[in-house]
């Protein structure tokens, strides 16, 4: 546990010192993204990689929390902190009941569902224009503002963000290390013997998709009041399937690698410009080597290839 | 303790089980063996609730439990373990036996991610408590080893210790000599007789003869779906129908 609290230290204070060695302006604007995309990974693998269930429609989640703040705040002129806790309300009460019934599926039947889940939700923001502005978005979402401090700029943001995501990792590292976390990797290694075991399987992955869910809304509504411009194309099906893949790079099962999942796909991007037009073929085929390769994820990865160098250490396994 | 009253289980045309009614006592070993195909693992999966029956009811303490499912037995102090041992595989020997102080604990999703003190100490009470249990099947100094690199004997053991970390009146054993050689067999039989010193009724069902002969207090022949006999050890050993049920006389 101790172990747990340095880690969790250290990284504390590498946030806070970052903004020091990059004053730029671009890349304070990419790091707010790789916050708000470690909250999302972060929920997910909550999900996927602790319970093991396939969610690929938790984009809409996040822009179901990114336009209930944009409207409520934007046409409604509700309080933007009201606004996010309506909508992280809201979203959470829709997966709770969604939940029920699509969890009940397995496998490829539920990787459907939630695609299809996804989908809808999709649609709806594309279609009901008189409330979310359509396809051409939804503009003038104020700056969430605490007293006097208003976040309108991208070094304020990256505090907010940051303040946020690494709130949220402390409390998931905290479940995932409890009897909760426990009997979510029990129903994932075995759901029959964790349900001999006393472990209410059913009820347990609604919760823990209903929690994934309530984080996803959080993370859209900071996205909403950062970017203070949303639409449709942030929240399709493209999004999902991003998420997925930073959860898996980066380590099912892993808090701290969902964090490196999320760096790297919002860097990698901004990296490859140099390739070009041809910088989807570098992404594609670093995607596959690192699953071929790293198939534990970055987490596991890394460490495995310092041990490579470093002959004659012996490692633990921790979850975290 | 548990009574099984006229079970019947059908799967399509199949009928596996025929109006079987049997009672366990208290405290006691009851073995249930049969030929292959005898109907043995259905009616333990359907004792410990993976399926319902067909027909028929199953009375734990007098409370009809036929169609609970099976996570609210184990609330009812009742709990199983398999053929095939089914591990956590990706978790750790100690957070195995973890899992099985599930339902002796209480903390909630909030009270877990906000560390609140009740839930350190009843984490800090999870913990003893499963050493104790890792220390009684005698696996303790594999606490921090991965549950799917055990051999497949401590395996059995580690699903011992999980099971009685429910602190469960009745344990349900499927066939857990199988795949042990001849000393850790010899071994579980002093472990199944100290879990029944504990006062945990236990039901076994299993291949070895010998094992069942030597522990059980009481046996129940099942063949074809069909309760044959039911006795002492001495009462099935000498009874013809079970002897030429199981050499395949007509």
């Amino acid at each position: 546990m101790k172990r747990e609290m340095v880690k969790f230290l250290i990284l504390t204070a590498v946030v806070l010192l970052a903004p020091l060695l990059f004053t730029g302006g671009y890349l304070m604007n990419v790091l707010v993204f790789v916050g708000i995309n470690t909250m999302l990974a972060v929920g997910l693998n909550l999900l996927l990689g602790f319970a093991g269930q396939i969610s690929l429609g938790h984009a809409a989640f996040f822009g179901l929390g990114a336009y209930g703040s944009g409207i409520l705040t934007a046409t409604y002129a509700v309080n933007p902190w009201l606004a996010m806790l309506l909508s992280a309300g809201a979203v959470a009460l829709l997966a709770f009941l969604v939940g029920f019934p699509i969890l009940k599926l397995k496998g490829h039947y539920l990787a459907m569902a939630t695609l299809g889940l996804g989908i809808i939700v999709y649609i709806v923001f594309n279609e009901t224009v008189d409330l979310t502005g359509g396809p051409s978005g939804l503009s003038g979402i104020p700056n969430l503002s605490f007293w006097k401090l208003t976040f309108d700029n991208d070094f304020k943001n990256y505090y907010l963000i940051w303040g946020f995501t690494l709130l949220i990792m402390l409390l998931s590292i905290n479940l995932v290390n409890s009897r909760i976390g426990r009997a979510l990797r029990a129903i994932h290694d075995s759901e029959v013997a964790a349900r001999v075991m006393g472990v209410n399987a059913r009820l347990l992955k609604v919760q823990v998709f209903t929690l994934s869910a309530l984080i996803s809304a959080v993370a859209g509504s900071l996205y909403a009041h950062t970017m203070t411009f949303i639409s449709p194309a942030s929240f399709g099906f493209h999004f999902s399937i991003e998420l997925v893949t930073m959860v898996i790079i980066g380590g099912l099962g892993s808090i701290y690698g969902s964090l490196l999942g999320a760096v790297l796909l919002t860097l990698l991007p901004e990296l490859l410009r140099a390739f070009q037009d041809y910088d989807i073929i570098v992404y594609g085929l670093l995607l596959i080597s690192m699953t071929m390769f790293m198939p534990g994820g970055l987490v596991k990865g890394i460490p495995a290839g310092i041990a490579l160098l470093l002959p004659g250490r012996r490692r633990r396994g921790e979850h975290a | 303790m548990l009574e099984i009253r006229g079970i019947t289980q059908r799967f399509g045309g199949l009928t596996a089980l025929e109006d079987v009614s049997f009672a366990i006592e208290k405290g006691l070993i009851k073995g249930i063996i049969g030929p292959n195909g005898a109907g043995k693992t259905t009616l333990f999966n359907i004792v410990s609730g993976i399926y319902p029956p067909t027909a028929g009811s199953i009375l734990l303490e007098s409370r009809n439990i036929s169609h609970l499912p099976t996570e609210r037995r184990a609330a009812l102090g009742m709990v199983r373990t398999f053929q095939n041992i089914e591990l956590f595989g990706q978790m750790t020997v100690l957070e195995n036996v973890m899992v099985g102080l599930h339902v002796r604990s209480r903390s909630g999703i909030l009270s877990c991610s906000l560390k609140l003190p009740g839930h350190l100490a009843e984490e800090r009470w999870i913990r003893e408590k499963a050493m104790y249990w890792l220390e009684f099947t005698g696996i303790s100094e594999l606490a921090d080893i991965r549950a799917s690199s055990l051999p497949f004997g401590k395996g059995r053991l580690l699903e011992t210790a999980r099971a009685m970390a429910l602190e469960p009146g009745i344990l349900l054993m499927d066939e857990p000599a199988a795949g042990l050689n001849s000393r850790e067999t010899a071994e579980l039989a002093v472990l199944i007789r100290k879990i029944r010193d504990l006062g945990v009724t236990i039901v076994l069902v299993e291949h070895d003869m010998e094992l069942v002969m030597d522990i059980c207090d009481s046996i129940v022949v099942l063949n074809l779906g069909k309760t044959l006999a039911e006795g002492t050890p001495r009462e099935i050993q000498e009874n013809q129908k079970v002897i030429s049920a199981y050499l395949g006389e007509g």
